[in-house]
């Protein structure tokens, strides 16, 4: 019993509490359906002039699949993914082709076929939550940025910002290894690294459950690289929360090589493991979000506030 | 919202429930355990003939009231048929149906709600003696029926120890000369106790012969037992068949009296007479508690007591299902185990209730885990998704009854249970574990899998505990009290255990 003890005096936060008090609290049901389906995310981001990987295509129904190769045809990479999709199911990238055939980010070959039937069923609601009925995002293939090359293995890692009521309140840097099949999940394998949010540095890493500093594929370090572009990644956080409506969500980043930060997409229910990234507990920064939002009046106070709380305390 | 509110719905679902069930405990006298039900039983004639189109006359001993049982109800399926009951010479019972023109199969029924009455309540009524005895023995049968009878008699003090030393000559494995010669080859139970009758008329004692049945547990058709009854001057005292005693077996219910038979029938061919007993428990519940108290009778009329058999049946499972429920509340909320569906542990620990916990955990695991194969393999045939879900719905069924037949040619009858899982709940497993395995690997898969299980497993060991399911039943309103312990885990914002462990690395820093 003590260690609940223990991480409760850590402020770390179990799911029943940020059921409970954040994400019931906090968001309207009726805004879920904004983050919960890609698409409309994309639009509004797109509408508010955040950075969105392009949409190429929208596969609504079986018809739309007839043709889609060809319409693909002058993109050389590109992402498959269901727009009710959760936790990465059902996401496939393309990074190339074979004569007919597609390459996917592991290597293997894909037939138009079985990429005919993946979108089929994307359609039927196979990835969708309670299975109903989707549409399936072709969109652009983000080209990870120098500055993570060295510390993933394939794939592109991504940054997800947990903001409350505007205010940024932790990140992460989440980085593929080889055990998580290029996919930047932590439960999959995958690096979870703190951020300092004053600084945009990443802080220690933890990869299933152990602390480490180099990445296991690559060997290079994985503490202290700097986010670069890191108080604009804040701003973009801070406004998609405003932008739809919710207040406790998490943001999701990646940094493209020519593009800078995109939106990935947005979680109206941002999981925990971000407190083991960062060895830190969300709870009490939550609190004094709670507590001060009120004086903070614009975007600028708010990432303020941010960076100059939630910084990592220096050693 | 104020939270407050949760508790405060909370505290007075509680405070309903707790009073209901404190009132009708303390004040009305429910019982709070299965065993401390009175006695009733369900007992029924299934009369079965073939009518040839003229007409026909069905007469059929009815049971009466005695110091031992209570007719506490019964009722007649007459199905067009005349009915009229009333008293016969013998002393029984009679009912009697008839018809103008029967063609073809006829069933008819006469049910009744028997209650054993408590030793206490055994008034030891005294009964007007019968008309003496008439000595129908001629010869040499007559001579050793008076044989029997001074022997039986220098062993005796009086009518009851008479009867009781009788029975037991009667009974030897090898009998004297004069009993055998009074028996015959081979007597039936009848014939001999037919015999019994006529030496005690001799005897001058007037004894009659009891036709009953068996009250135990749950038999479709039960035989007629027989045994004999002696009037002692007082009153009728029944005697046990084997030991001779003037103590009859509990459970020995008394039909009818005489060796007439049970049903007679005329005008139609080929009468079957089957007698079927049943433990009724839920209207014990009637009997144990205080009679007369009105607003007792009026509670119990809107209680569930007053629905149908087979609707009550219904509730007994029903009302199991959100104990099962709030099992899965805190399995998932507090301890944090992952399932498949929300509920579906709960439906498979309805399933199990039949198949018994080991046996419905196998045969689970068998279906799913086959079932788990084939879809594995329609994967590879490109399928749409409704079509792919209705082919494993077909295979899945087609597994079940495959195990069931190929359970019983082993002689395994459990396995036959397997027709009761929810087959779609079934598919839907299937499908979301394969969506699983190849998303997030079999390990997760397996993890999930074994969470349902543990789930089910759970949930059936809660749910179909016969106190729980006892307390459920007679005080319905205890789930209101489940029902406030589900409002406030909602408003439970700690730690699962699981999340103790997950967030372990967190606990080990700071002071």
């Amino acid at each position: 019993m003590h260690i609940a003890a223990r991480l409760a005096r850590a402020g770390v936060m179990g799911i029943n509490r940020r059921n409970a008090e954040f994400t019931l609290r906090y968001n309207r049901r009726d805004r879920y359906p904004l983050v919960d389906d890609k698409l409309k995310t994309k639009r509004l981001a797109e509408q508010a002039g955040l950075c969105v990987p392009e949409l190429y295509e929208v596969v609504e129904i079986e018809h739309q699949i007839k043709g889609i190769h060809e319409r693909l045809a002058r993109y050389p990479d590109f992402v498959v993914k269901p727009a009710g999709g959760s936790g990465g199911d059902g996401i496939v990238v393309i990074t190339g082709r074979m004569k007919d055939h597609y390459r996917k980010a592991s290597g293997a070959i894909l037939t138009r076929e079985e990429l005919d039937y993946h979108l089929l069923n994307i359609l039927n609601g196979m990835f969708s939550l309670g299975g109903y009925r989707d549409h399936a995002l072709i969109e652009y293939r983000v080209k990870s940025d120098p500055v993570f090359g060295e510390i993933s293995f394939q794939g592109v890692p991504d940054i997800r910002i947990v903001v409350l009521l505007g205010v940024p309140v932790m990140a992460m840097v989440r980085l593929p290894t080889r055990a998580s099949d290029g996919k930047a999940n932590l439960h999959q394998g995958a690096i979870g690294t703190g951020v300092d949010m004053a600084t945009g540095r990443t802080l220690s890493a933890v990869w299933r459950n152990t602390v480490l500093d180099e990445h296991p594929d690559t060997g290079n370090a994985v503490t202290g690289v700097r986010i670069p572009q890191w108080d604009r990644l804040l701003h973009l956080a801070a406004r998609a929360c405003d932008l739809t409506g919710l207040g406790y969500v998490g943001v999701d980043f990646v940094l493209d090589r020519e593009h800078g930060p995109m939106i990935l997409e947005l979680n109206a229910r941002p999981g925990l493991n971000i407190q083991i990234a960062n060895r830190a507990g969300l709870l009490p920064r939550l609190r004094a979000v709670e507590e001060h939002r009120a004086h903070l009046a614009d975007l600028d106070a708010r990432i303020e506030f941010a960076k100059r709380r939630f910084a990592a305390p220096t050693s | 919202m104020n939270p407050r509110q949760v508790y405060l719905v909370a505290g007075l679902l509680a405070a309903i429930g707790l009073g209901l069930f404190l009132y009708k405990y303390l004040v009305l006298g429910f019982p709070l355990t299965p065993t401390t039900r009175s006695e009733v039983w369900n007992i029924e004639a299934r009369l079965v003939f073939d009518g040839t189109g003229s007409p026909v006359k069905l007469n059929l001993l009815l049971p009466q009231s005695s110091d031992r049982f209570r007719i506490l109800d019964e009722n007649f399926l007459t199905r067009g048929y005349g009915l009229t009951t009333g008293p016969r010479e013998d002393g029984n019972r009679e009912a009697t149906w008839s018809i103008r023109s029967a063609k073809g199969r006829q069933v008819l029924y006469y049910r009744a709600l028997i209650a054993r009455r408590p030793a206490a309540q055994r008034a030891a009524r005294t009964t007007p003696p019968p008309a003496p005895a008439e000595v129908r023995l001629h010869g040499p049968e007559l001579e050793a029926a008076r044989a029997l009878v001074a022997a039986a008699r220098a062993h005796s003090a009086d009518v009851d120890t008479l009867v009781s030393a009788l029975i037991v000559r009667l009974n030897q494995t090898r009998p004297d000369h004069n009993t055998a010669l009074l028996l015959g080859p081979h007597p039936s139970a009848l014939a001999k106790w037919e015999r019994a009758v006529d030496v005690l008329a001799l005897a001058g004692v007037p004894a009659r012969i009891v036709q009953g049945i068996r009250l135990e547990g749950q038999r479709r058709d039960t035989g007629l037992i027989h045994w004999l009854s002696a009037y002692d001057g007082k009153r009728w005292r029944s005697f046990d068949p084997g030991s001779g005693r003037p103590v009859i077996p509990a459970a020995y219910f008394p039909w009818a009296y005489g060796s007439a038979p049970l049903a007679q029938l005329t005008g139609a061919a080929r009468l079957r007479v089957t007698l079927s007993v049943a433990r009724d428990v839920e209207a014990g519940i009637r009997v144990a508690t205080t009679p007369g108290a009105a607003s007792y009778s009026r509670l119990l009329d809107f209680s569930l007591f007053s629905l149908p058999i087979e609707t009550q049946t219904v509730y007994r499972v029903a009302l199991m299902i959100p104990l099962g429920a709030f099992v899965l509340v805190v399995l998932r909320n507090l301890v944090g185990i992952r399932t498949f569906g929300t509920f579906m542990p709960v439906l498979i620990a309805l399933a199990f209730r039949e198949t018994q916990l080991l046996w419905g955990l196998l045969l689970f695991a068998i279906v799913v885990a086959l079932g788990l194969s084939v879809r594995f393999y329609l994967e590879r045939l490109h399928l749409l998704l409704v079509p792919r879900l209705a082919s494993v719905l077909i295979v899945v069924v087609l597994l079940m009854a495959v195990i069931s037949v190929v359970s019983h040619k082993l002689g395994i009858e459990r396995g036959l249970s397997v027709a009761l899982f929810p087959m779609v709940i079934m598919t839907m497993t299937i499908e979301r574990m394969s969506i699983v395995w190849d998303e997030r690997g079999p390990k997760d898969a397996l993890m999930q899998s074994a969470g349902s299980f543990l789930a089910a497993a759970i949930a059936y060991l809660v749910m179909f505990r016969p106190e729980l399911e006892h307390l459920a039943f007679v005080f319905p309103e205890l789930l209101l009290l489940v029902l406030a312990a589900t409002l406030l885990f909602g408003r439970y914002s700690g730690y699962r255990l699981t999340e103790l462990r997950r967030f372990r690395a967190l606990a080990k820093e700071g002071p």
